[in-house]
């Protein structure tokens, strides 16, 4: 899923600060999983804001929410009956979700409320991962299910590379080798051999080295 | 024991400090509370493994939002005693107080008495 952390309070003060009816909308999804923007965040954001202006003898009103996603219409439209109320929106969504519900409601102030960070695993409560780069065209059939793209920090098709260093990475010895962990994988489920067929350079138009990209499924569409 | 201690607490049961959320915490200061105290059992003692570490873990977050909004990170408080240390709940309920009348009355209740 997409992980993301909440933006420092101090920078979100900092974009809220001249308002007076601000609107803290979380997300039930991704960032709910990742623990930066959902009810609760919202509410914590809410409750710290409400805080600072009080304190700084601003009188402002910061009310919470959250919708089941902002990355679809029909979820957006849940805030058509009061958002008129508020000058402006903090969206804890992924920046999907922020900028679609800032296209929709487009007279509207939209703040984010989270840095969006990649697209990652939960190996355990707080600690995530990234795992994915939506290269769009997956080749993990050949590396034994795990990624050269997004965990190789070359991304390199044909690893490792000379800095591979006791499995670690020569950017980070925090960072495992991706290729240290392939050649292992490869070696439990027996298929080294794709070690003797290196493979062509990678079709890059399909990941966003490509340009903006978008999906048009017409078995979905009327 | 019939000890005595400062009347400026007001106690809030919970089965373990682990249900307290950060939530409840920032509303304690949002309706006016000088001082958070948020006590807990033993570190390795808590009844259900580990709620006293979350707890402590949510107060330290808690602090340093306090601080960032201007409310002061040192008006909350994490202690860790058992519940048969009677004379040691005094005794933090004495040190607390002491040092929120040193702090003064939060910056929030004098903003909503102001306002009112």
């Amino acid at each position: 899923m997409i992980k993301a952390v909440g933006k420092p309070l101090e920078e979100v003060i900092g974009m809220v600060e001249n308002f007076r009816k601000i609107l803290v909308a979380g997300c039930d999804g991704c960032v709910t999983v990742c623990e930066a923007g959902g009810l609760k965040e919202a509410k914590t954001l809410a409750s710290a804001l409400r805080l600072y202006f009080t304190q700084a003898g601003k009188a402002a009103q910061v009310d919470e929410t959250s919708l089941t996603r902002q990355c679809e219409p029909e979820y957006l439209a849940q805030l058509r009956d009061n958002i008129d109320g508020y000058d402006a929106v903090v969206s804890m969504a992924c920046g999907c979700g922020v900028q679609f519900l800032a296209e929709m409601y487009d007279k509207k102030i939209v703040f984010p409320g989270v840095d969006t960070c990649f697209m990652g695993v939960n190996e355990e409560r707080g600690l995530f991962t990234e795992r994915c780069q939506a290269c769009g065209r997956c080749i993990l059939a050949e590396t034994g299910g795990i990624c050269p793209i997004a965990r190789c920090s070359k991304r390199m098709l044909n690893g490792p590379c000379g800095g591979s260093e006791k499995g670690k990475c020569e950017v980070s010895s925090e960072i495992p080798c991706g290729w240290e962990l392939i050649y292992q994988r490869l070696k439990t489920l027996g298929q080294l051999d794709r070690f003797e067929n290196p493979v062509e350079p990678k079709d890059w138009t399909t990941s966003r080295d490509g340009g903006v990209r978008k999906i048009v499924r017409e078995d979905l569409r009327i | 024991m019939r000890l005595q201690y400062p009347p400026t607490v007001r106690i809030i049961e919970v089965p373990c400090t682990g249900k307290v959320d950060i939530n409840h915490l920032l509303l304690a200061f949002e309706q006016g509370a000088d001082g958070v105290m948020v006590v807990g059992c033993l570190e390795g003692d808590c009844h259900y493994r580990v709620g006293n570490l979350h707890a402590k873990k949510r107060v330290k977050r808690t602090k340093e939002i306090l601080d960032k909004v201007g409310v002061g990170g040192e008006r909350l408080a994490m202690f860790n005693l058992s519940s048969a240390m009677g004379g040691r709940f005094a005794e933090i309920v004495q040190e607390m107080t002491q040092k929120i009348l040193e702090l003064g009355p939060s910056p929030v209740r004098m903003a909503m008495g102001k306002a009112a």
